[in-house]
């Protein structure tokens, strides 16, 4: 056989066809090696978050009233996800989700590679779910935060979102404290996601901290179910109470009705707003006390010095100042005023002081500024400066109109005259030792007021206040609401502050009830029984001994 | 001068006592080379199929039908293959037409005759008629072919070419047009032809591309620029050229290759199995699996070479060619100097149909061989 020339070119084209392949070999395998290995690497390699921890929040004692839970969010990958018939009837039974829902999920030709499907999973259900080996569907583990007080406390401690992140209320306030750091942990992924082997953990997730309020669950309860109680009964639209500890500005409780449970977030409403903070109302007569406080401070007057309320009306410049239901009180002293809650006795101690010395006192009580609590969305209330100027104006805030408060501020308020004059930051963190207080009045000056309200308890308009085996000090107030055209004269806000045992005050009572309709609607009668239901239960609770020897 | 090529004992036998091998037809090295790289193919498959016995057992079964395929090709003699060649080609064609008008379509392609049994691709047999045409055309003429001969193999090539791009199967047509290309070329054709032609095929590419389906326009462009599309058309062709280059010299270990086993490297045990030979035996491995490969081929050609008539010399020679240059496209594309096309790595990757034609061919070679043995005896 003649091998041509022909043949030894055939074998040339093959050598340098099989050296072409060799050298491309050699190209990617020794000089591009460096940068496809770190292509592969960054197509393998991923860095996932691991989720940290949320403290728990607990109250005073130790009681949990928010804890994270370890879930299953159920995730996944569009693209690579289709389920058949009978897995999509089983996710939407297992899941109670619509199967359209789920199927819509779906997308092979999509460009997403990530979808949720379902979160807040409990381990056994994923486990079920997870038996079911369905392609594209993946877990991921998350916390979810659970509130065993439910729709008791829902208000005061907010929500966390999806993510754990505090939206609302003290979990918002305290997210930087509660929340932890997630940590960071290199995996390798195939290229459906899936997570095939864990190289490193880079950073290790840090835990939040615990938050122990200054809040007993107990004391919620009781205030809650009170309200809950109360408000169908004065056909009330809403209420709220605080409860403060007036040694060291703690807030032992803060309710507001009606509520929403937290754990079930996807029944959400309108009732998130905690009141107690956000809601502004006029105080009416539970203002007096400061006005009183005022004519004492002044040095004009005593709790003895008579005032003539003669003819039991009066008028200011073309407006005319009547007593609550028209009555006559005549002479009185000081302290006669507040206990019957005498307008134009009142109105004449503020009138005959300098204007700007009850806006002075109110300020240093605290109204018209947020009280420090920290808590997101307070408000400061309507305290104007000018307003006092006016003789008309100043004469309705002596008695609590014309200026508004949130029942917050009222019950720090209380707390100073409980306290001894003395003002104490209020908050909602347990605190052993009282952070530093401040004296606003003198302890003579409080007391005074304190033995007032305790005489307006028992004989005035607070008797339904009373408490049997304790000295219990406290004043009423009613408004009207305030509708889109000034007020509303077919609603009240019906409020009693209250402070127990009186000998020696550990708690300070708000109780607010917003919209009250119809003939029995005066603070005495509406929030006053509230105030004497709850603070009897809390003195039990906290075993404070009764200080009522008269009572046997 | 012939006769220092054989063993003296045989000559020395006055009997006419060939071995048994050649008795049966069976020419050895070429045996040994096509089982070797079948029992390298199991090795890598293993590997690449994420050590699926399953799949290999199947693979496995693909071996033993394409053997015995290429034990019962090798029975029958060049003489009566050419004098068959005419009727096979009719017979390809028909099947052609038929795949078209009946063909099962899969994946986008109607390239499928549904036999009941099993489903077959009739372009495989052309994969064989068509250079067992060429060579049986220029077998009984005078060489080197004159034009007019070469415009009748032209004829000859057009018409399975054009029904299987039809299909479409641009991979298998392009296979087609070099084997009956290899037959014109060792046929002993002219250069001015040969240089006519490469000009001919400069000019009809423009023409040629609008032939082309959308998808295989985008092959191409893909093919000049990966990064166009990184995540889809380009996404073969990155991965498998990080699947190799980060396996360097020595490779990261047979089973231990990342890329395909995480399921980043696409086919990685059909089109793009050799990826997976370089990520895990390194440049080392993929170079001792070309050497097989060119083991192979160059037994062919010394076949081709050493063929009495024509007819087998030209068959033999296209089939080694067309055997080089499935495993050169092959792993052109896999390490990127190459456009994807679908064209798997002969007797390696994992499937039968391809395997089959390939063993097919290599028992027509060991045919010849084998009765040239025999006849010479």
């Amino acid at each position: 056989m003649r091998r041509d020339w022909r043949f030894y070119a055939v074998l040339a084209l093959l050598i340098a066809g099989t050296a072409v392949l060799v050298f491309r070999m050699i190209s990617l395998s020794v000089l591009d090696r460096n940068f496809l290995v770190k292509e592969g690497e960054a197509r393998s390699i991923r860095t996932i978050d691991i989720p940290a921890y949320r403290g728990m929040i607990i109250d005073r004692n130790g009681v949990p009233m928010a804890v994270s839970a370890l879930v299953n969010a159920i995730w996944v990958n569009p693209k690579i996800f289709s389920p058949d018939e009978k897995e999509l009837n089983e996710l939407s039974t297992i899941l109670h989700i619509p199967a359209e829902k789920i199927a819509q999920k779906s997308e092979p030709g999509g460009k997403r590679s990530f979808a949720y499907i379902a979160r807040g999973i409990s381990p056994e259900t994923a486990e079920e779910i997870n038996a079911m080996k369905i392609r594209g569907l993946h877990f991921q583990k998350e916390y979810r935060r659970f509130y065993p007080s439910a729709d008791v406390s829902a208000q005061l401690l907010g929500v966390t979102n999806i993510d754990d992140q505090g939206q609302e209320g003290l979990e918002l306030a305290f997210n930087d404290w509660l929340k932890g750091v997630p940590g960071k942990r290199q995996v390798i992924k195939n290229r459906l996601g899936q997570i095939i082997s864990s190289l490193d953990v880079i950073r290790e997730p840090q835990e939040g901290r615990d938050l122990q309020l200054s809040i007993d669950s107990r004391l919620q309860h009781l205030a809650y179910d009170a309200l809950l109680e109360a408000l169908p009964k004065y056909n009330a639209e809403s209420g709220s109470i605080v409860i403060l500890n007036p040694k060291t500005g703690e807030i032992l409780s803060m309710v507001n009705a009606p509520s929403y449970n937290p754990n079930h977030r996807e029944k959400q409403n309108s009732h998130h707003r905690n009141r107690a903070v956000t809601d502004l109302f006029e105080p009416g007569s539970t203002m007096k006390p400061f006005s009183i406080l005022n004519g004492l401070a002044s040095g004009k007057y005593t709790p003895k010095t008579m005032i003539d309320t003669n003819p039991g009306w009066m008028k200011i410049g073309k407006y005319t100042i009547t007593e609550a239901g028209n009555k006559n009180y005549g002479v009185t002293t000081v302290s006669g005023i507040l206990q019957k809650s005498s307008n134009i006795g009142t109105v004449k101690v503020t009138l005959s002081l300098p204007p700007k010395s009850l806006w002075q006192l109110l300020t240093y009580m605290g109204f018209g500024e947020k009280t420090g609590s920290g808590f997101p969305g307070e408000r400061t209330g309507v305290l104007i400066e000018e307003r006092f100027n006016r003789p008309t104006e100043l004469a309705t805030m002596a008695y609590g109109y014309g200026l508004s408060v949130t029942a917050l501020q009222l019950a720090q308020a209380y707390a100073i005259l409980a306290g001894h004059g003395e003002k104490h930051p209020v908050t909602f963190v347990k605190t052993d030792q009282p952070e530093s207080s401040k004296q606003i009045v003198s302890k003579e000056l409080a007391e005074q007021i304190l033995s007032m309200l305790k005489e307006a308890a028992e004989d005035g308009g607070g008797t339904k206040a009373k408490i049997p085996g304790y000295q219990v000090g406290g004043k009423t107030g009613t408004a009207y609401m305030l509708g889109p055209n000034g007020y509303d004269k077919s609603r009240y806000t019906s409020s009693f502050v209250g402070i127990a045992p009186l000998s020696d005050p550990q708690l300070v009572c708000v109780v607010v009830i917003h919209g009250v309709k119809g003939t029995v609607h005066y603070g005495s009668q509406v929030s006053a029984p509230i105030f004497a239901k709850v603070i009897s239960s809390a003195l039990r609770y906290l075993n404070i001994p009764p200080d009522d020897l008269s009572y046997q | 001068m012939i006769q220092l090529e054989f063993p003296t004992e045989k000559k020395q036998s006055g009997d006419f006592a060939p071995p048994l091998s050649v008795r049966f037809h069976v020419d050895l090295p070429l045996l040994y080379g096509i089982l070797m790289l079948l029992g390298a193919g199991l090795f890598i498959l293993y590997s690449a199929d994420n050590q699926s016995l399953a799949l290999l057992f199947r693979q496995c079964i693909w071996m033993s039908i394409a053997l015995t395929i290429m034990f019962i090709f090798a029975q029958i003699s060049p003489k009566r293959y050419r004098q068959m060649t005419p009727w096979i080609f009719i017979l390809g064609i028909l099947l052609l037409a038929a795949v078209l008008v009946v063909g099962h379509t899969g994946k986008g392609a109607q390239r499928w005759l549904n036999l009941g049994l099993f489903k077959f691709q009739p372009s495989e047999i052309m994969k064989l008629a068509a250079p067992m045409a060429l060579a049986w055309y220029f077998d009984k003429r005078r060489l080197p072919p004159t034009f007019p001969m070469l415009m009748v193999c032209a004829i000859i090539l057009v018409a399975p070419v054009a029904l299987i791009i039809k299909q479409p199967d641009l991979g298998t047509a392009l296979v087609i047009v070099f084997a009956g290309v290899c037959v014109i070329l060792l046929a002993g054709i002219k250069w001015r032809y040969v240089i006519g032609l490469a000009v001919i095929a400069a000019a009809s590419a423009p023409v040629l591309w609008h032939f082309l389906h959308d998808y295989q326009q985008q092959r191409v462009l893909t093919f000049l620029n990966p990064g166009l599309d990184p995540l889809g058309d380009g996404y073969h062709i990155i991965q498998s050229k990080i699947a190799i280059g980060s396996g360097g010299v020595f490779g990261k270990g047979y089973l231990e290759g990342t890329q395909s086993h995480l399921r980043f490297l696409p086919e990685h045990a059909t089109d793009f199995i050799f990826a997976v030979v370089g990520e895990e035996l390194g440049l080392i491995g993929g170079v001792i699996l070309i050497a097989m490969l060119m083991y192979v081929v160059l037994r062919g050609l010394y076949i081709s070479t050493q063929a009495p008539d024509t007819f087998s010399r030209l068959l033999a020679g296209s089939l080694s060619l067309t055997f080089f240059l499935s495993f050169f496209v092959n792993i052109g594309m896999v390490t990127g100097i190459l456009p994807v096309v679908g064209v798997p790595l002969p007797l390696i990757s994992y499937g039968g149909s391809s395997m089959l034609t390939m063993m097919a061919g290599f028992g027509i070679v060991m045919s010849i061989q084998t009765h040239r043995e025999l006849l010479f005896k």
